[in-house]
């Protein structure tokens, strides 16, 4: 909250954005499906995501915020905030198509050519194309620079041969593409040498091989590239200069987009109804207060964003401030489900308590899109200027 | 929907901060530490003069006529340089409810039991039976209770006879005496916090161990990481509060309650962290360190502790539908 202006703070919402809410949920209410899909994680429960991912699609509520030409609704970042929030209160479907969406798509339309944007942007919003993200391999996890994976050069082809494997790529067996990083120049400095990738995983030379994560879903793939050829329109901005590209994604990643408060506002909610159905019976008393704390730390998670949004629209840059909000939202998703465990007692160890699944991915959030570790670094050496070692 | 503050908003902030950086330095409050009353030389004559005593005062009634959005940032400030004067309670308590003209007062409200700088005021305002009185000097009974922040000069508050007292609120009152109370204090700690966290930041640039600055190692970077993540999730809770009590909001004594709780914690940690990566130093009385921590000790439980305020917010949004 720098930018200064004229306009006195006003925390209500437009006559516009109370249609727009209105709408969204009207349609929500219509739509969502009345049974809980199977996990998306897995390949039977992706299929009928991928279903309602075209219904969603079909009624433009699936990109809100892209332009009309993609499918979107040229919305707002407070109207998408607002859809979220719609979106998450009445539990709709988790967003199998979510790397595509809101890892992919904001860096197609910052780095993308125009043919790249008007190739994939469209079947990426009605799910008919799913994207996965290939950056990590088995040597290089937080040391993201530290990829080995290869692009060489083919003049003759005008193209690329990429080889290598990623790994932990989540739902990367059951989707049709994958964007990724490889190194492109051997000789250059880690960070310098590297060029953004889109790779159709039906490429000859690609293997996937599906395996469980912690949660015994499929969700995690390891994907083999050996000699796969891709040729120059599928580089995403330019040559050697993927390091810079790919980092655009890890905002959206870490705050606003990939985990926006209306996620975090609905645990937050069936945490209170936990509550107030078994809450008196809790042994621990110390309860009541873990779930007020969970209440206000995600009221300031969504206050943070809006005084975010505000900023943005004043021009602001959030820059390395997006680690403040990664540990927040997952450190506060971690200890509700937590506090949601500890209130069910002896019932926390059952499978289909609501809870104890989504638990264990909770417990993914510190570490993924950037371990919280890495995000302390960042915060104390760009945040507060501290000295790097 | 704009949550951020005018230029104006911004202005007085920095003047109040341009102003106390010359009137309360930290040779200031280390003096306040020893001197008679706990108070500062000149900066109340200075905010006099600013106007800001007198900010919630309608203009009509020789105020500015400025409301908690418009203040909460001076409040950050009075924090930032750990100004001990009764600041929040006569600008916020005391003359918001009987406008200026009583010469400098303190305030006594909600679940607080202890007047601060009771001796050195004009007139106090207390809360007694869900009523306000405000008691004039000559009134005042008081008895001296010693604060681990020695600028606070800290009374039991009684009052003896009835000519020196006015009764100045009803129940309503007294509510939104004690959230403007509660609010300010948030605001307060959350600019405690921040000096606390600056200063710990620029000490381990320059405090060298192992041939290195502290600052590079990761387990300090850590520990003032999770400092600079409390405020980030501190600060929009008590600008959101401070809305809602300047536009009467329905809701504003929840606000103010989420607010209250998430600031002190902050501060609280701000205060062990701050004194950790400083050492041995940081424990000394001769470094400012200590003055800055037990005003954390003092307020950070003193318009209701964050417990009191949990269950605050637990009343309103786990026992109701
Ligand atoms: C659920 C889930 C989904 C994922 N999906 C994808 C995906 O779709 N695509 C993809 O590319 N990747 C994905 N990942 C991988 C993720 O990006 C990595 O797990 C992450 O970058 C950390 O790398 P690592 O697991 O190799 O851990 P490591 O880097 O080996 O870290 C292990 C431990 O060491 C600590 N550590 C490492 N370096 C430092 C340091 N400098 N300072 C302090 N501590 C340090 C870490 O914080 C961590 O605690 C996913 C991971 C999870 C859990």
């Amino acid at each position: 909250m720098v930018v200064g202006s004229l306009r006195r703070m006003d925390l209500s919402w437009s006559p516009t954005e109370v249609a727009f809410r209105n709408e969204a949920r009207a349609w929500l209410a219509e739509n969502v499906p009345s049974e809980k899909l199977p996990s998306g994680d897995t390949r039977d429960g992706f299929a009928l995501h991928l279903k309602w991912e075209q219904r969603l699609f079909d009624a433009r509520w699936s990109v809100v915020s892209w332009p009309e030409e993609y499918g979107g609704r040229n919305a707002t970042l407070w109207e998408w905030l607002i859809f979220e929030e719609e979106y998450h209160r009445v539990g709709a479907p988790q967003r199998v198509t979510q790397n595509g969406i809101f890892l992919l798509a904001p860096t197609l339309f910052e780095f993308g050519t125009q043919e790249q944007r008007d190739r994939y942007l469209q079947p990426m919003a009605s799910g008919l194309e799913t994207w996965c993200q290939g950056w990590s391999e088995p040597d290089a996890g937080s040391d993201l620079a530290g990829i080995r994976s290869t692009a060489v050069r083919d003049d003759a082809a005008a193209g690329w041969r990429l080889s290598g494997q990623k790994t932990w790529t989540t739902r990367g067996a059951f989707c049709t593409h994958m964007f990724g990083l490889f190194r492109s120049d051997p000789a250059a400095e880690r960070h310098a040498g590297l060029t953004y990738f889109l790779v159709p995983l039906n490429t000859p030379g690609v293997t996937v091989r599906g395996f469980g994560r912690l949660d015994g879903d499929e969700g995690f793939a390891e994907v083999f590239l050996d000699d796969v050829f891709v040729d120059d329109a599928m580089v995403l901005g330019e040559v050697n200069a993927g390091w810079k590209v790919a980092m655009a994604t890890t905002g959206s990643e870490r705050g606003l987009t990939l985990r926006s408060p209306g996620r975090f506002m609905a645990t937050a909610d069936r945490l209170v109804r936990l509550y107030r159905d078994i809450g008196a019976r809790a042994s621990d008393p110390a309860l009541r207060h873990a779930v007020v704390q969970a209440v206000i730390d995600v009221e300031a998670y969504r206050l943070q964003t809006l005084a975010t949004v505000t900023a943005i629209g004043d021009g602001d840059n959030p820059g390395a401030t997006s680690s403040l909000t990664k540990v927040f939202w997952s450190e506060l998703d971690v200890r509700m489900h937590d506090t949601a465990l500890a209130l069910l007692g002896t019932a926390a160890e059952l499978e289909d308590n609501g809870w104890m699944k989504d638990f264990q991915f909770a417990l993914s959030g510190p570490i993924y899109a950037g371990t919280n570790e890495v995000q302390r670094n960042v915060i104390a050496e760009r945040v507060l200027g501290m000295p790097r070692r | 929907m704009r949550f951020a503050f005018t230029t104006d908003q911004l202005a007085l902030r920095d003047a109040v901060r341009e102003m106390l950086a010359k009137e309360c330095p930290p040779s200031e409050v280390r003096s306040a530490w020893a001197n008679a009353n706990g108070r500062t030389a000149s900066a109340w004559d200075a905010l006099t003069g600013m106007g800001v005593l007198d900010a919630l005062v309608p203009e009509a009634a020789g105020g500015l006529g400025l409301n908690m959005l418009d203040l909460v940032l001076v409040c950050e400030e009075v924090g930032r340089v750990a100004l001990p004067e009764p600041f929040v309670e006569h600008a916020l308590v005391a003359a918001a409810v009987v406008g200026s003209g009583h010469g400098s007062m303190s305030a006594l409200v909600g679940p607080a039991a202890l007047g601060v700088y009771a001796d050195s005021v004009d007139a106090v305002l207390v809360e007694d039976d869900d009523r306000l009185l405000l008691v004039a000097r000559e009134g005042l009974v008081l008895e001296r209770q010693s604060s681990v922040d020695h600028t606070r000069h800290l009374f039991t508050v009684d009052w003896s006879s009835a000519e020196a007292t006015t009764e100045v609120g009803g129940p309503q009152e007294c509510a939104d005496a004690f959230d403007r109370a509660a609010l300010g204090n948030a605001a307060v700690l959350v600019g405690l916090a921040q000096h606390l966290l600056d200063v710990t930041v620029d000490y381990a640039a320059t405090r060298n161990q192992f041939g290195v600055p502290i600052g590079s190692f990761q387990a300090l970077k850590h520990k003032l990481a999770d400092v600079r993540i409390a405020l980030e999730f501190a600060r929009p809770l008590v600008y959101r509060a401070a809305h809602s009590v300047s536009i009467d909001d329905i809701d504003r004594s929840v606000h103010v309650s989420m607010c209250a709780a998430q600031a002190a914690d902050a501060a609280s940690l701000a205060a062990r962290h701050a004194l950790q990566c400083h050492g041995a130093i940081g424990y000394s009385d001769e470094s400012d360190l200590h003055m800055w921590m037990k005003r954390v000790w003092a307020l950070q439980r003193a318009y209701g502790d964050p417990a009191w305020h949990r269950e605050r917010v637990a009343r309103a949004i786990l026992d109701e539908d």
